[in-house]
């Protein structure tokens, strides 16, 4: 029996180029409907990051680093005390998860309000910008509706090891490219 | 679910902060059943401040927390709670306002799935007076 790289050799020498395209094709497939998956969620549950890992032990016991949050951000729903809510900071990238815990609102649906990591002594003032003491619906991202515990681990080594992210993605792009349909 | 409670209230700047004594008996449960089924990891559980006042036609202020780990006595018989959280109003609505209620809700936190929020049974009415308390006993 030939070794296992013999054979690798073998089929890349089989395949003409039709069949390389072929398979270009397919991956490109697979890789326009995940993104059609993923804008199609943004569409339903109108948040532009419907799911997002959690980063911090900021919201301990309920949620570690490296789980998962499903969130919707539908326009009508009111901001309400006790809602997870994921805001980014004006000027900064980086989602964060806490609690709100206070929230005033006027007649007209103006609302302001204020958060609070769980695990955290003191409320979010000290993160907000500088100046700044209220959030406004402008800056939630989503309210968390459902979570899956440690599912989101693996984006986060992705991001601590970009060499495990590389590796991974050669993997998937040699399995995908060198798969043949029988 | 049963409260009571006294009252008074101080400006700090310009706006009213409320100071709130409570005591909690409660017992949380899901419908008839144990509220800690196989898919509850815990209860993140808080007393809410709900209010209007001339500047904003709703406020909620959460006046205080507490994790509930599955496990726990589901059974609250807390007295002579002091609020965690200063009670700070966006204004002086705090004043003479009659009609503040306070309610007990919790976030589900399951295993894995749906997060729902949950309002307590049973609330109470907090009038709070039309003067200011100008010696510090709290």
């Amino acid at each position: 029996c030939r070794g296992s790289a013999m054979d690798l050799f073998g089929d890349l020498r089989r395949m003409n180029k039709r069949q390389l395209y072929y398979q270009v094709l397919n991956f490109a497939m697979i890789v326009s409907s995940a993104l059609m998956i993923w804008k199609g969620l943004i569409v339903v549950t109108g948040s532009e990051s419907p799911i997002v890992v959690v980063l911090s032990g900021s919201m301990e016991p309920a949620f570690h680093r490296g789980d998962l949050l499903f969130l919707t951000n539908f326009h009508d729903d009111p901001i309400r005390a006790g809602e997870i809510v994921v805001f980014k900071v004006e000027g900064r990238d980086i989602p964060i998860v806490h609690r709100v815990i206070k929230v005033h609102e006027k007649g007209n649906g103006n609302i302001k309000f204020l958060t609070k990591g769980d695990n955290n002594e003191v409320d979010d003032r000290g993160l907000y910008k500088e100046g700044q003491n209220w959030l406004e619906k402008k800056d939630v991202v989503g309210r968390a509706r459902g979570f899956l515990p440690y599912v989101g681990m693996v984006t986060i080594i992705m991001n601590d090891y970009p060499k495990f992210k590389y590796a991974l993605l050669a993997v998937m792009g040699a399995y995908v490219l060198l798969k043949r349909e029988s | 679910l049963r409260k009571n409670l006294e009252d008074f209230t101080g400006p700090r700047e310009r706006s009213d902060l409320g100071f709130v004594t409570f005591d909690i008996t409660a017992d949380i449960l899901n419908g008839k059943k144990c509220i800690f089924d196989w898919n509850v990891k815990q209860l993140f559980l808080y007393l809410s401040a709900e209010y209007s006042t001339k500047n904003n036609a709703l406020n909620q202020v959460v006046l205080w927390d507490k994790v509930m780990l599955r496990g726990d006595n589901p059974k609250l018989f807390l007295k002579d709670m002091k609020s965690k959280y200063f009670f700070f109003d966006d204004g002086n609505g705090l004043k003479g306002n009659r009609n503040v209620t306070l309610t007990l809700s919790w976030n589900v936190v399951p295993n894995a799935g749906i997060l729902p929020l949950v309002t307590g049974s049973g609330h109470v009415s907090v009038p709070f007076p039309d003067t200011y308390e100008t010696t510090k006993s709290y």
